[in-house]
């Protein structure tokens, strides 16, 4: 799989060697670093990137130190595809420069605004992701909008190669009436406010009805649904953003609804979150055991993860035993899956400006499985609720005319991360297969597309002869369109702010919601 | 991070001064260390394994290097990874440590992405059959991860919570060829 890497990937035995001779001297003999493949890693070499300041070099002092040849690459976009095709090309390559381009002055991208505050386990890549950053051949530069501030063939000429890991930043709309009435957002705005996306710092949803309806059964529902019924003590010690804290304790939210245009079997969401959902304090599950007759005989065919997400969905209609039946009977709160339901409109109150209801079409599958259709039945059902979310995916737009883009499948065209007809571009993340799939997911199609390229180092297939300037030139750019760069250590500036604000009313950060606070503190 | 990695892979033996000096200035290790409390593996560590070395003898013997195991007194165990390329590489794993450690000890490449909290799968190996029946049985949040795992099998285990006891000297842990033939394999990732 590795086949190709030659020099650079190395036998393990021949990493393993020279790593350890590394560690040996690592903190006494900087000139190592640059020579040891995979030694930007902290758990294995950590005094290197802990002790050395010089890790801060600029592009033109490296441009003078650096053999021409060596491969500058660049990555745009700062989430878990952009960090860990970093990760993968700086290990592989021991010469390779690799800058990360990011749109805000933060790093991490979903790791920060898109994974659920209640998970902070998950947000542990960012350790990794900093040691990357941290890397004396890695560069972070935030606050810079490629496509505007800079554009991707500015950077080709900059660069050896470009890899763009931009991500799905745009929401699918629904394309129902009453779509734009107040009371409707979209999961991604809703998201993006609860964890402190600077664009959606303003959203302040509608919280007063009783009846939330989320449109969509994967993850990110589940999420949504979460917030939503959260006891606030739990929320409280999250790094929730505050003035969504506040909104959510004057929530009126007492039931969610989680809908689907298909069946129990083809339910998006995994398992650990809906084991957290079985789970939550003071909230309860409602669901119709009439949905899942039937699941039982079916069951020993599926494959091991549907079966036991199945099963365990299975158990939530079943008669709960006494201790559980207390609880749920003490709930205040509850929450339920309605299948074979697609929406058709939003109804609008009388004043004709906000959401009233959500009119379902009621379906029926054809085919089975993954693969199964819903077909509308011809009946429809209104749900009425004040507060709709719909949660049906995220979208990638293009970057750059001139960049491929395929708007119907919103993915760059590609095969294994190189993009079609153009040499010396790349993709990786969900720009290249399509926003889903959990961080492995993003972890292996991102390793795939750095080896990708590496390959192409080495047979020559990407032009690497000629030297490039890297950032310096990007910077000269960027100083000329008066655009302020963020560096990784101005990130860390912003990190001791946040982290210590969020020390001081008991949570783990207290995120900047505004942009242009984030460029002060990192301008000090 | 070196605290979460002491704390839930290494069932509190083997705390190197490398453990120490990289913790310090860590700000983002909070992330983790606030939360260890709630991880399996620090609770596991306390009912089993844990106390086959001597802790404090093993925090002053690792000095510097967090390389192959090197105190003679030591004890540990002959196993072997199999890397993706399906070379076969044996190693001395320390008893008591993680094969997610184990395997960063010896630069074999496996992620530890949400570093041992049972948040994601990016550890997932497969264990030979008959050491695999000799592992205790996953925790349900290790089963939940590993139906996350692309390329699944009957030995999947998740390489942060198999812990190395002398019962698995010999034993071989093999990474998924996930890489390149991802899709080719089949796998498709579900949509939301």
């Amino acid at each position: 799989m590795y086949a190709g890497g030659g020099e650079w990937a190395g036998s393990s035995g021949g990493v393993a060697c020279v790593s350890v001779q590394c560690r040996a001297q690592c903190g006494l003999v900087f000139a190592m670093a640059a020579r040891c493949g995979g030694m930007w890693r902290l758990p294995r070499c950590p005094l290197l990137v802990r002790t050395v300041p010089a890790a801060r070099r600029t592009g033109s002092e490296r441009r003078l130190s650096s053999k021409p040849q060596t491969p500058q690459i660049c990555i745009v976009g700062s989430g878990p595809a952009g960090f860990y095709t970093a990760q993968h090309l700086l290990k592989h390559h021991t010469q390779a420069v690799v800058d990360i381009y990011e749109k805000l002055p933060v790093p991490f991208g979903l790791v920060r605004f898109g994974v659920a505050p209640d998970h902070p386990e998950v947000k542990n890549v960012i350790n990794t992701f900093t040691q990357t950053a941290r890397s004396e051949r890695c560069n972070f530069i935030g606050n810079v909008t490629v496509g505007a501030d800079v554009t991707v063939e500015e950077l080709q000429r900059a660069y050896h190669a470009v890899v763009l890991s931009y991500g799905a930043e745009d929401k699918r709309e629904l394309g129902i009436p009453g779509e734009q009435l107040q009371g409707v957002y979209s999961a991604r705005d809703f998201v993006g406010w609860y964890n402190g996306l600077p664009d959606n710092r303003h959203l302040f949803p509608d919280l007063s009805s009783e009846t939330a309806v989320i449109l969509g059964q994967g993850n990110v529902a589940l999420d949504i649904a979460r917030m939503l019924l959260s006891p606030l003590e739990l929320l409280r010690k999250t790094d929730v953003t505050e003035p969504s804290l506040e909104a959510l304790s004057q929530s009126r939210v007492k039931k969610v609804w989680l809908i689907g245009r298909r069946g129990p079997l083809q339910v998006a969401f995994t398992i650990k979150e809906l084991r957290e959902m079985l789970n939550l304090p003071g909230t309860r599950p409602v669901n119709d055991p009439s949905d899942f007759q039937g699941l039982g005989d079916v069951l020993k065919d599926l494959p091991r993860p549907r079966k036991r997400l199945t099963e365990l969905l299975l158990k939530s209609v079943e008669p709960p035993g006494e201790k559980e039946a207390a609880r749920r009977a003490q709930c205040q709160r509850e929450w339920g899956l309605r299948f074979l339901r697609s929406p058709v409109a939003v109804i609008p109150g009388d004043d004709g400006k906000r959401a009233a209801g959500v009119r379902l079409s009621v379906t029926r599958l054809e085919g089975s499985g993954d693969k199964a259709v819903a077909v509308p039945t011809g009946e429809t059902e209104d749900i009425p609720c004040g507060l709709i979310l719909s949660s049906i995916g995220y979208r990638s737009v293009p970057i750059c005319p001139d960049v491929p883009f395929l708007p119907k499948q919103g993915i760059i065209p590609n095969t294994m991360g190189r993009v079609h007809g153009a040499p010396g571009l790349y993709c990786s993340g969900w720009v290249k297969r399509g926003p889903t799939g959990v961080i492995t997911t993003t972890m292996t199609d991102s390793f795939d597309t750095a080896q990708a390229l590496l390959e192409d180092v080495k047979s020559g297939a990407l032009n690497s002869s000629d030297p490039r300037a890297g950032a310096s030139a990007i910077r000269e750019l960027l100083l000329l369109r008066g655009v302020q760069s963020v560096s990784f250590s101005d990130w860390e500036k912003i990190d001791a702010v946040e982290t210590a604000q969020g020390e001081k009313v008991g949570k783990p950060r207290e995120k900047i919601l505004d942009t242009e606070e984030m460029l002060q503190v990192a301008s000090r | 991070m070196a605290v979460s990695l002491i704390r839930r892979g290494i069932r509190g033996v083997c705390l190197t001064s490398w453990c120490y000096r990289s913790n310090v200035g860590s700000r983002s290790s909070r992330v983790s260390a606030d939360f260890s409390q709630h991880s399996p593996g620090s609770l596991r560590s306390d009912d089993d394994g844990g106390s086959r070395t001597t802790p404090s003898n093993s925090a002053t013997s690792q000095s510097d290097e967090d390389g192959p195991a090197k105190d003679p007194h030591e004890e540990t165990v002959d196993v072997i990874f199999v890397d993706r390329e399906g070379k076969r590489i044996p190693v001395k794993g320390k008893l008591g440590e993680s094969v997610l450690y184990l395997a960063h000890r010896y630069d074999i490449d496996l992620e530890g992405a949400c570093e041992s909290s049972l948040a994601c799968s990016t550890c997932h190996v497969y264990v030979s059959t008959e050491y695999f029946d000799k592992l205790p049985d996953p925790d349900e949040r290790e089963d939940d991860m590993l139906d996350m795992a692309p390329m699944l099998q009957e030995n999947s285990r998740l390489g942060c919570q198999i812990i190395l006891t002398k019962e698995l000297d010999g034993a071989e842990f093999t990474l998924p060829k996930i890489t390149r033939n991802f899709y080719v394999d089949g796998h498709v990732p579900k949509p939301h």
